[in-house]
């Protein structure tokens, strides 16, 4: 069911740990909805240097943090915001159609992690 | 090929190689229709009657109460559907249970559109239903009691004789689903007062597409399919002939195995069971301790969600279920776990791990050598686990 790309990012997850002091930090799901997504960033310049995830969920919701974090390393704060969750389905070559949510909570996870370094500046 | 591990025979099971062979011979030399006159056909009538006896002979019931169907589910369909039909002069009200296979409940979800009244009874945190809140809520009105034998995702074994000898005293039909419970645990259809069971072929080394109800003589019951004669006019449709005589073979090998088969089983599970405790922390053991099928182990892991460790499971060869929400295609938790009081994100690290006829103790020792590590990979980057250490420091 899931496509070769999104089983190789789940056996071998990029980035994933906990940063830190990271200069943003974004965590969006809950325990009860199933997936939780902690995604954290360092940023230099308004560049994003650096991402890293934590993440309690299935294998979806793993392999697309671990997409995610790879999307954004090197992107400006303002080209990582126009990653959506369509960027990250088709970056892992597409998700079952009931595992989209989790290519949306990597989008929501990535944009508070972005807020809330703003909120810090 | 790598070795692959299955431990997932709740689900479905092998089909033996003794069963293969009647099958072999019904589809090469015993094709003909069991309904025809000439002697061609009417020796597949012969292997049909041969099968139905053995089957009826297992349960201690008699040839002409077993009607077979393509399958565990359609048998419960019948059960259902057929005792509502026929009975709802009597009355409009059915009582299953909150814990039963989705056959079952989803039957009685289409009848309550068609004004019946269902309760669906509670159970307890082991998942045994509550007696008292039946004998309280039975009616009039009541037709019908369905409350399957044992759970397919915790094992917990019901207390179905003392439920037959309620549906007794207050003369209502009785069904049991008893597809996980054949082969693994005895039933009695006549000590444990039942009018209906529903067998499952592929569930106890069978093949696929054919089980059978179990329908005492005298019950009033109308079918659910039209066309022929077939199955004393209960189930219409040509026989599945090599189906019901692979059936048949199976059931009678399962049957007469089960005491060895039930004290073997028990011990893996329990040597299974044991070890995950000592290996792994925040382990929460579900389905009740004693009363439950011998194979069945269902767990929830805590901090870490159930597909996720299926799929590192298949990487290393190992054949499992889950019921979390997250392999479910309609993304909700299981009835089950839910039924029995677990809260969402503990449902959510549920396993089930399902011993059979091939498991072995290499097998067992081979998965609590690799499923701990698993975990532990898994927990490393999970932010509940992180958070739950934060706490405890």
């Amino acid at each position: 069911m899931y496509s070769e790309k999104v089983m190789e990012h789940f056996r071998h997850p990029r980035n994933v740990g906990e940063m830190e002091n990271p200069d943003g930090t974004g965590r969006v799901g809950n325990p009860v909805c199933g997936d939780i997504m902690e995604l954290y960033i360092k940023v230099k310049d308004g560049v994003i240097v650096d991402a890293k995830f934590q993440t309690f969920g299935c294998g979806a919701a793993i392999a697309t943090s671990s997409m995610v974090t790879e999307l954004v390393k090197g992107k400006t704060l303002d080209e990582a915001l126009k990653i959506s969750n369509k960027t990250v389905a088709e970056a892992l070559d597409g998700l079952p159609a009931n595992k989209l949510h989790c290519s949306v909570l990597a989008e929501e996870a990535l944009q508070a992690a972005i807020e809330d370094y703003r909120k810090k500046v | 090929m790598k070795k692959l591990i299955y431990l997932d025979n709740n689900a479905t099971t092998p089909v033996r190689p003794e069963v293969v062979e009647v099958m072999d011979f019904c589809h090469t030399e015993c094709f003909g229709n069991p309904s025809t006159v000439y002697s061609f056909g009417r020796n597949a009538k012969r292997v049909m009657d041969e099968s139905r006896e053995k089957i009826a002979r297992m349960i201690d019931a008699s040839k002409d109460e077993i009607v077979f169907t393509s399958g565990g589910t359609e048998a419960d369909n019948l059960a259902v559907f057929g005792i509502a039909k026929a009975n709802k002069d009597k009355g409009k009200h059915i009582i299953t249970s909150k814990i039963e296979h989705h056959a079952v409940i989803n039957s009685c979800k289409a009848l309550e559109k068609d004004g019946f009244e269902i309760t669906y009874l509670d159970v307890d945190k082991y998942g045994i239903v509550n007696l008292e809140q039946l004998e309280r809520t039975i009616k009039k009105e009541t037709i019908l009691i369905s409350i399957m034998h044992a759970n397919n995702e915790i094992g917990t074994i019901e207390p179905i004789a003392e439920i037959g000898k309620i549906a007794k005293k207050h003369k209502i039909y009785f069904h049991s689903d008893t597809v996980q419970s054949i082969g693994k645990i005895n039933v009695d259809v006549k000590e444990m007062n039942l009018d209906m069971i529903s067998i499952s072929s592929h569930k106890l080394y069978g093949p696929k597409g054919i089980g059978c109800l179990y329908v005492k003589k005298g019950t009033r019951i109308k079918p659910i399919l039209y066309g022929g004669e077939q199955e004393h006019h209960l189930r219409a449709g040509t026989e599945n002939v090599p189906g019901i005589a692979g059936f048949g073979r199976a059931m009678e090998l399962a049957v007469t195995e089960t005491d060895k088969e039930n004290k073997r089983l028990t011990r893996l599970r329990d040597m299974l069971q044991e070890g995950l405790a000592k290996r792994i922390m925040h382990i929460i053991f579900n389905g009740h301790p004693t009363e439950r099928l011998p194979g069945t182990l269902n767990c929830a892991i805590q901090f870490i969600e159930g597909e996720s460790l299926i799929l590192k499971l298949d990487d290393l060869g190992i054949c499992a279920s889950t019921g979390s929400a997250c392999s479910s295609a309609s993304l909700e938790p299981s009835h089950v776990l839910m039924a029995i009081g677990l809260p969402h994100e503990i449902a959510h690290g549920s396993l089930r791990l399902s011993l059979g006829r091939d498991t072995t103790d290499e097998d067992i020792d081979y998965v609590l050598d690799v499923l701990p590590k698993a975990v532990e990979e898994l927990r490393a980057f999970s932010p509940l686990y992180k958070e739950f250490l934060k706490k405890g420091k």
